[in-house]
This record gives structure tokens, C-alpha cells and sequence, in this order.
């Protein structure tokens, strides 16, 4: 007896009468006895519900966790609403399968469709598709996508930028798929655009990815490239924070023809790296090119409005090898987070939580100037909630450290042995700031 | 569920002037506040609605009123093995202290990459195999990710010539469509009458160029392939590496472990064999796991533990766990350590089944399966014939139940789907493996009861009675769900992806 396996002796014997088979290892009579496992699996027995809490409790504990937390670098601590996992938290949601069979499906369905709305309307694009798996894969996908639309060129820009955790995956997806990436060099914390645009001169370039918040959190200015990548006939993608895009110039407005990126900041906890959800968005014209599911609106056999999986002519249990992508489903259920948290913000909220981190961030950067130990890695740049320094003296892991054990802030991420990267989102207030630049003072002036 | 449809969206609900969150009113001196140069700034307005919490609220549960999920019912969904989500699973992964950030240095950090390091050395254990990497987001990922570590492989040796993935025409969609994102080319093996691949086929197409064979055991028609040790023989003579798709792993828990059956890479989609929650189309996770020998090619990061962990005593410090990379990585495939939440609701499964368990999980949805089988083949046509594991496939219903193919008005196997719909059942998989016209493709899992098949063996044949008696009722189901059959033709040609397109 067990409580995930509802069967008594008694079903099970009735069940193998009908079957024509005596026992359950006769069910398996086909398969050669030197394949058949012998013994016992090499793991510890079953544990009661108390046990198993006990034993992943006191490994979680092992965590330290923060009261404060800094850290950025394309993951944030932005608040969420109690009403997201209340919400999400609903097993008719969480517990139901890919939305095949539509009329059993609408509440899925519904959720996907309002957060590619939400999504196509916050970057400012046509169409976005029902998830990817994070930013980074997304990124990539925009990758393999330039590449596609193109046909005859394998050459793609990508800044040099990027946070290395996105231009990893870009670089592993296009090492196996042939895709020639080029990065285009830093210039002084930014892509440098006239070498991007020098790269395009050469008309072989499928597509040039930027992105907007960068890994030292500068924002960047994309002046005149849609126009220099249009006239070479390369695409232009844009990788953005999604939250940023309630204040930023959006990828649409740049003339980007992808919007790419991760979606974690909007209502999605940080939970050591996933699930997030990445999003993909594109002006209408690459809509066949596009990656992963789509919901569309359409009628039921009533007439009445209703939604569906669509334009699966793209994917892969259609098109298998000659599909746009191998994803199959991506991260359904990560929509649901978007859509409630958006429902409850609105346009002003997420203003507001970019005001917010803005003041917040320029006020902590301020600070952190005035106590001397540290200064500008890169000056006069514009930010919005992150920055990055460089300390005057010391090492910024030990910084990290230090501030972890003895004042449970986790105060950036040591991006370089003298470069910190600082974030600062709504949930911290000028107070925060006073004790993290005192906590910082104390420790550098005793260093 | 309920069967009256909402269908209302947030956009409709939205009134201007309403809040539906509330932040903190820092005041911030003057200097401080936002400056945007102009370039910088959003130009349009946004479409965002504009609610109060309890609309919002309101809103997303009436909707989730119109679906179903493994809470609400069963689900005998080929393929897909949608088994009970258990709701430890789900209290733990949301444990406050597991939500920190993924850049947390790895001394605070040692909670969540035990919880890494416990779930792949179980999940070896299970498979037989050295070593897995639980970064890939999904199914399908992994199926890249393992098919990146084969081709790592053959790099690492030189050996620029392999670059056919040799599939089964029985293999789930995302297989070939794998292989093609992982830049190699696709092979099709033909099957034999009976499912299983056909040997003297494959041995057409081996050779040099080979990167590696891709197959599920039980295939896609829930036949074992007991061929397996020659083919896999037949492959590694030629130098390629056996792949494993995990997705019918369920039946062979315990029973016959991928890695002794001559496999040298495979993934897992804990979403079917380990029970966490599909969330309506993800998030999953996808770990892959390798034999002895092709650990130093999986992705980066890598989870290392020092080397005097004794993983039975679990006793750990702030320098047991770090995270690295390893010798001749493929590379990356994920920002951080895979969809964390996910692993740690694995770990809660792995630990609640126990060795005890895990071998019981995949008898019992083998005899699941077979039972449904056996008192339904009268109705509905099953191609072939003898025990099958997790899963079977019929062939659409009986001639003399109105599934005559010679017949264009004859009662289809999506007639069939939807007509379950109003019975309070999911459809099965339908119109997959592509071998059959009519498949209908039939999983229970073990955590179904025989109550349970009962009732659905029940309503099967009812429907096929149906369909002989009153097939115009069948051909035009489902009645009684929220929505009606949809117009998927519709959907293509006049294509509407957002609310601002209606």
C-alpha cells in the first residue's frame, strides 16, 4: 500500500485475470532476462511526508538567505503580489496538460492570449509568441531565426554586452548549427555601433542582436541601427528587461524586427535560476519564422468567441526535422505569472516600480561614490535600476561575502574581481540604502 | 470544471482609474526622481488593463473554472504520462528560503545545489547511468542537449564525418526536430508490421557517418524493442552512441534501466515519469544524463562536490558545493542550474517513492494499460496484438462500430476524442504515431485506480455504440463543454494573436 497507487490485491488480481497473465513480473515476459535489473535500486526507502519535509527543509536551511537583495544581472527581487501565487496556485491550472483539446481548455488558452497581448504591447511588437524557456534560450532562438529568414547568410552580430550567461547559450546554439557569430566590441561600457555597422557594410550579415539593459546595467541607444541593418537586409533584435519597457523606448520603436528576452521581472521569483520565461516577439512579417506555440482567437461551432493552439504548421510534431525550432512545449504556465501580475499593475504600476528602482539605484550609486571607495567603471551613462562600480580597493567577492554573513544583504554581484554590479528594485527604500552604504563604509575603511 | 464558458478578458474588465497593487511611498528628494532623455523614453501608451484586486482575482479563477487538469480528471493522454502531481512537491519547491538569487555565491547557496547534486545522483541511479545534468529546461531541450554531447563527443575525438541521427518512423516529433537544431541529419529506420525497428533496415544506413541512434524503449506504440542489445551492438560497432528519450521511461522503472540496456545518453521529462505538474504546457525540466566516460561533455554549470562527500552521510559545508564547468563542455544550453522549482519537487518524489516504490510505479501502469486494452479491443481496432507496457494504440474504432475507413462519413478518431470531452475525460493522444490513419494513443498511469479505468472502459463503449446508433451525434461532439468544436481553419486565415486584433 502506498498513497500515490490506488490498487487493492484484489484489483490487481482481477486486473491480471482479464490481462490472461499471472503476475505483474509476467507482464514484462518479453523482455530478456540479461536486460532485466537485478536487486534493489542504490537509494534510501521510501520516506514518510514528515521525513521528506524534514530532510528538504534542512537542506534549504543550509541557504543564507538575504533580508536584502542587490543583485541583478537579469534576475531581480521586484515585489510580487500575493495575489500571483495565490492565483497561479490553482491546480486547474497547474496540473493541466498543453491545451490541445481547446474546449476543455479555455482557461489556459485565455491566460496565453492575454499575455502575448501584454507582451506584444509591451515591447511594442506585433506578435509575440506563448513563451520560451528563459532569456538566454530566447536570445538564441532570435539567433536561429535571423539566420532562417535570410536563407543564404550564416553570419550574425551580437553585442559584446550581453550578460556571458545569454552569449554563452547564443554561442553553444550557434556552434552546433553552423551560425558564424561575430560579437561586436565594448566601447567604453556599450556596443560599440560604429563597428556594428561597419560589420553590416559587408552584406552578409543575417542579423544584429543588441541589448537595451546591458551587463553593467547601462541603457543603451540604438540611434539610426534599424536603419543601418535594414539597408544591408539584416534583421535587428533587440534583447530587453521586460519590466524596463514601461519607461523604455521599446524594441518596436527602435524598429527592431525581434524583441527577445526574459520576463522573470514580471512577477516571477528569483528561485535560484528557474522557471522564468522568455519571451519572443516579432513584427507581423515574421510571424512563419517564429519558434514555439501560438494561441489565436477564433469562433466554436456556436458562433462564440473562443481560443486555440495555432499556425502549428511551423512545429515540430507537424514539420518534425523541417520545423522552425525543436521546442515543444516551453513555459505554459509562467504566462499565467505575467498575466495576473500585469492585471494588477497596469501601466502605472510598473511605472511606478521603474520609478522606484530608478531613484532608488542613482540614490545608492550616489552614496556609494560619496564614501570613496568606489568609483564609476563607466561614467555618465544612463541606468535605470543597476549600475556597475569598480572598487578603489579590496576585492568585490570578499565585499559580497562580508556583507552576506555579518549584515544579511546581498549587495550586487561580484561581476570582476574589482567590478560590482548593483541593482536596486522597489521593495528597498532610502533607509535600505543609509544601512548598505554604512555596512559598505565600515568595511572598506577597516580593510 | 465548470461547463458554462467565461470567455471574458482582462482587457474587457479594465476601467480607467483603477488600482489592483499597492507599493511602498519612498520619498525620494527631487534629484532623484526619473529623467529620461527624450530618445530614451516610451513614445505609445500601453494596453494594460487597469483593475482592482478582487476583478483580477475574480477574473483568473472563473477562467480557471473552464479547464481541466490531473485534479479534475483523467487524462489517458499517450505519451504524455500524466500522473498525480502530489502537493508535497509543491509546498516544498516554494520554500522561502530556496528563492534566492541564482547568482547567490556558492557558500550560501549550499541548500539548493545539495538539492542539485541529491536529484542527479538519484536520477543516475535510476537510469543506470555515471552522471546527469539537470540544466535542460524541458524535454525537448534535453533531446538537444544530449544530442550536443554526442556531437561534443565526436569533436573531441576529430571526428568531423558523423553527422547522421539515425530515428525510428515511430519517434516523437521533437526527435528529428532535435537533431536538426543540433545540426546533424535526420535518417528515418523503417519499423516492422509489429512497431519495433526494422534491423536489416538499420543496418542499411550505418556507417562512418553515423553520430548516433535515437530511440525510446517501449516505443511510441508501447512495444519493447527487444532487439535492443543487438541494435545497440550494431551502432557502437559502427561508432555511434545509443540515445535514450526518457519520455516512455515510466514502465521500465526499476524493471530494465536505460543504462544497462546499452545506452550511452538519454534525458528524462520529470513532468511524465517523476510527476511534477505540467502547467499547461510547462515548465518541465529535461536532465541528461551520460555513462562513464562522457560526463566531462555535459553543459555548463556544472554542480561539483568536494571530494570527500559521502553523498549516504549528506553531512555538508559552506565548501561541499560549487559550481564549475566541466573539462570539454558543449557549452551552455541555460542561464542558471535548469528550472530549479522543478528539481526540487523531483527530489520530494524521488525521496516519498523510494526504492520500495519507484519498480511498483512501473508495474502498475504497465497493468493499467493492458487492462484498458484488453476490454476495449473488441470496439476499437488494435493493430498489434500481445502485451504492451505503459501505453497501446488503437486504430480508430471497429468497422462495425461506424470506424469503417472505406466510408467517408465514418466516425473518426477526433469524433472520438471529443466526444470523451463530454463524458468528463481528456482525449488521448490522437493522429500520433503516424503509422496508423486513426491512432489513438492510450496511457493511464499508475495513479489511476480501477475505478477509475472502469468508468472510462465504460464510456469508451459507450461511445462506440454511439457512433454505430447515432454517429451524427459523435461526428458533431463535444456538447456539454464550455466552448464547442472550434474553427481551427479560421484561427490560420484570419489570424488574431492579440486583443488590440480582434
Amino acid at each position: 500500500m502506498f498513497k500515490y497507487f490506488p490498487h487493492t490485491s484484489e484489483d490487481i488480481r482481477e486486473m491480471l485475470d482479464v490481462i490472461g497473465v499471472k503476475s505483474l513480473e509476467d507482464l514484462y515476459a518479453e523482455i530478456p532476462e540479461e536486460l532485466k535489473f537485478k536487486g534493489e535500486l542504490n537509494m534510501p526507502s521510501a520516506m514518510s511526508e514528515v521525513e521528506v519535509r524534514q530532510h528538504i527543509q534542512a537542506l534549504a536551511e543550509a541557504n543564507i538567505v538575504p533580508e536584502e537583495c542587490y543583485a541583478g544581472c537579469g534576475v531581480y527581487d521586484h515585489y510580487q503580489p500575493s495575489v500571483v501565487p495565490y492565483i497561479t496556485a490553482r491546480s486547474e491550472f497547474s496540473t493541466s496538460y498543453t491545451p490541445y483539446q481547446a474546449e476543455i481548455s479555455q482557461g489556459t488558452l485565455q491566460y496565453i492570449f492575454e499575455y502575448q497581448t501584454m507582451m506584444a504591447d509591451l515591447t511594442g511588437m506585433d506578435i509575440s509568441n506563448a513563451s520560451m524557456y528563459d532569456g538566454s534560450t530566447a536570445t538564441a532562438e532570435a539567433m536561429l531565426m535571423c539566420v532562417a529568414n535570410a536563407k543564404k547568410r550564416n553570419k550574425v552580430l551580437v553585442a559584446a554586452t550581453f550578460l556571458p550567461q545569454i552569449l554563452n547559450v547564443v554561442q553553444t546554439y550557434a556552434h552546433y548549427h553552423g551560425v558564424d557569430v561575430v560579437l561586436v566590441p565594448e566601447k567604453e561600457g556599450v556596443m560599440d555601433k560604429d563597428a556594428a555597422v561597419a560589420l553590416l557594410e559587408a552584406d552578409d550579415v543575417a542579423g544584429l542582436i543588441c541589448c537595451q539593459h546591458n551587463r553593467y546595467g547601462i541603457i543603451e541607444d540604438f540611434t539610426g541601427l534599424a536603419e543601418a541593418c535594414h539597408a544591408h537586409k539584416a534583421l535587428l533584435a533587440i534583447n530587453s528587461v521586460a519590466s524596463d519597457l514601461a519607461v523604455l523606448r521599446t524594441p518596436g520603436e527602435w524598429g527592431a524586427d525581434i524583441a527577445c528576452g526574459d520576463a522573470q521581472s514580471l512577477g516571477i521569483p528569483m528561485g535560484y535560476g528557474g522557471p522564468y520565461i522568455g519571451y519572443l516577439c516579432v513584427k507581423e512579417a515574421l510571424v512563419r519564422r517564429m519558434p514555439g506555440r501560438l494561441v489565436g482567437a477564433t469562433t466554436d461551432a456556436n458562433g462564440q468567441r473562443a481560443f486555440v493552439l495555432t499556425m502549428q504548421a511551423r512545429e515540430q510534431h507537424i514539420r518534425r526535422e523541417k520545423a522552425t525550432s525543436n521546442i515543444c512545449t516551453a513555459q505554459g504556465y509562467m504566462c499565467l505569472f505575467v498575466a495576473s501580475y500585469l492585471a494588477l499593475m497596469g501601466e502605472r504600476g510598473l511605472r511606478e516600480v521603474n520609478e522606484l528602482g530608478y531613484s532608488g539605484a542613482h540614490l545608492l550609486h550616489d552614496k556609494l561614490l560619496e564614501t570613496g571607495f568606489f568609483e564609476d567603471a563607466f561614467p555618465g551613462k544612463l541606468f535605470l535600476n543597476e549600475f556597475t562600480l569598480r572598487l578603489k580597493k579590496g576585492v568585490a567577492a570578499d565585499f559580497v561575502r562580508h556583507m552576506l554573513e555579518c549584515a544579511l544583504v546581498l549587495p550586487g554581484v561580484a561581476v570582476a574581481d574589482d567590478l560590482l554590479t548593483v541593482a536596486v528594485t522597489e521593495k528597498y527604500g532610502p533607509d535600505s540604502v543609509e544601512d548598505y552604504v554604512e555596512s559598505a563604509k565600515i568595511y572598506f575603511s577597516e580593510l | 470544471m465548470n461547463n458554462k464558458y467565461y470567455g471574458k478578458l482582462i482587457f474587457e474588465l479594465s476601467r480607467q482609474g483603477r488600482v489592483g497593487y499597492s507599493l511602498p511611498n519612498f520619498n525620494y528628494e527631487d534629484a532623484y526622481k526619473m529623467n529620461l532623455p527624450e530618445e530614451q523614453k516610451r513614445q505609445s501608451t500601453t494596453l494594460l488593463p487597469e483593475a482592482d484586486e478582487l476583478t483580477v482575482v475574480r477574473h483568473y479563477t472563473n477562467m480557471s473554472n473552464n479547464n481541466f487538469g490531473v485534479d479534475t480528471g483523467f487524462y489517458p493522454l499517450g505519451s504524455c504520462t500524466m500522473k498525480y502531481n502530489p502537493k508535497l512537491n509543491e509546498e516544498l519547491a516554494q520554500l522561502p528560503s530556496l528563492n534566492i538569487h541564482p547568482l547567490t555565491p556558492d557558500f550560501a547557496a549550499q541548500g539548493c545545489l545539495a538539492i542539485y547534486d541529491e536529484t542527479q545522483r538519484l536520477l543516475s541511479e535510476v537510469a543506470g547511468l555515471s552522471q546527469f545534468t539537470l540544466n535542460p529546461y524541458a524535454g525537448a531541450h534535453g533531446e538537444l542537449t544530449g544530442l550536443l554531447v554526442i556531437r561534443r563527443y565526436h569533436e573531441s575525438r576529430n571526428d568531423s564525418a558523423r553527422v547522421k541521427v539515425l530515428v525510428p518512423d515511430s519517434a516523437h516529433g521533437t526527435n528529428p526536430a532535435s537533431a536538426a537544431v543540433s545540426g546533424m541529419q535526420v535518417v528515418q529506420v523503417k519499423s516492422l508490421p509489429d512497431g519495433t525497428v526494422d534491423v536489416e533496415d538499420l543496418k542499411t544506413h550505418l556507417g562512418p557517418d553515423v553520430a548516433a541512434m535515437m530511440m525510446t524503449n517501449p516505443n511510441t506504440l508501447g512495444i519493447f524493442e527487444r532487439q535492443i542489445p543487438e541494435i545497440a551492438r550494431l551502432v557502437h560497432e559502427c561508432g555511434g552512441l545509443m540515445y535514450y528519450d526518457g519520455a516512455n521511461l515510466n514502465p521500465m522503472l526499476g524493471v530494465c534501466r536505460p543504462g544497462d540496456m546499452g545506452f550511452d545518453v538519454m534525458h528524462i521529462n520529470v513532468h511524465k515519469t517523476f510527476s511534477t505538474p505540467h502547467g499547461g504546457g510547462g515548465p518541465g525540466d529535461g536532465p541528461v544524463g551520460v555513462r562513464k566516460g562522457l560526463e566531462q561533455f555535459l553543459p555548463s554549470p556544472v554542480v561539483i562536490a568536494a571530494d570527500e562527500y559521502d553523498a549516504s552521510d549528506i553531512y555538508f559545508n559552506e565548501d561541499t558545493f560549487c559550481i564549475g564547468e566541466s573539462g570539454d563542455t558543449l557549452g551552455s544550453v541555460s542561464g542558471y542550474l535548469g528550472n530549479f522549482a522543478v528539481i526540487t519537487r523531483t527530489l520530494s518524489y524521488l525521496l516519498s517513492m523510494g526504492k520500495e516504490n519507484i519498480p511498483m510505479a512501473g508495474k502498475l501502469s504497465v497493468l493499467n494499460a493492458n487492462y484498458i486494452k484488453e476490454r476495449l479491443k473488441d470496439c476499437y481496432l488494435l493493430p498489434i496484438e500481445g502485451l504492451c507496457k505503459h501505453e497501446f494504440v488503437f486504430d480508430g474504432l471497429r468497422p462495425e462500430y461506424g470506424g469503417d475507413h472505406h466510408d467517408d462519413a465514418h466516425v473518426t478518431t477526433l469524433d472520438v476524442a471529443k466526444r470523451l470531452l463530454d463524458y468528463g475525460f481528456h482525449a488521448p493522444t490522437i493522429y500520433f504515431p503516424l503509422l496508423f490513419h486513426e491512432a489513438l494513443m492510450i496511457e493511464p498511469t499508475e495513479t489511476e485506480s480501477k475505478q477509475t479505468l472502469d468508468d472510462f472502459i465504460e464510456v469508451m463503449r459507450q461511445i462506440a455504440v454511439e457512433a454505430r446508433d447515432d454517429r451524427e451525434m459523435v461526428r458533431t461532439a463535444p456538447h456539454n463543454t464550455p466552448v464547442r468544436r472550434l474553427d481551427d481553419v479560421k484561427a490560420v486565415k484570419e489570424p488574431k494573436f492579440t486583443y488590440k486584433a480582434l
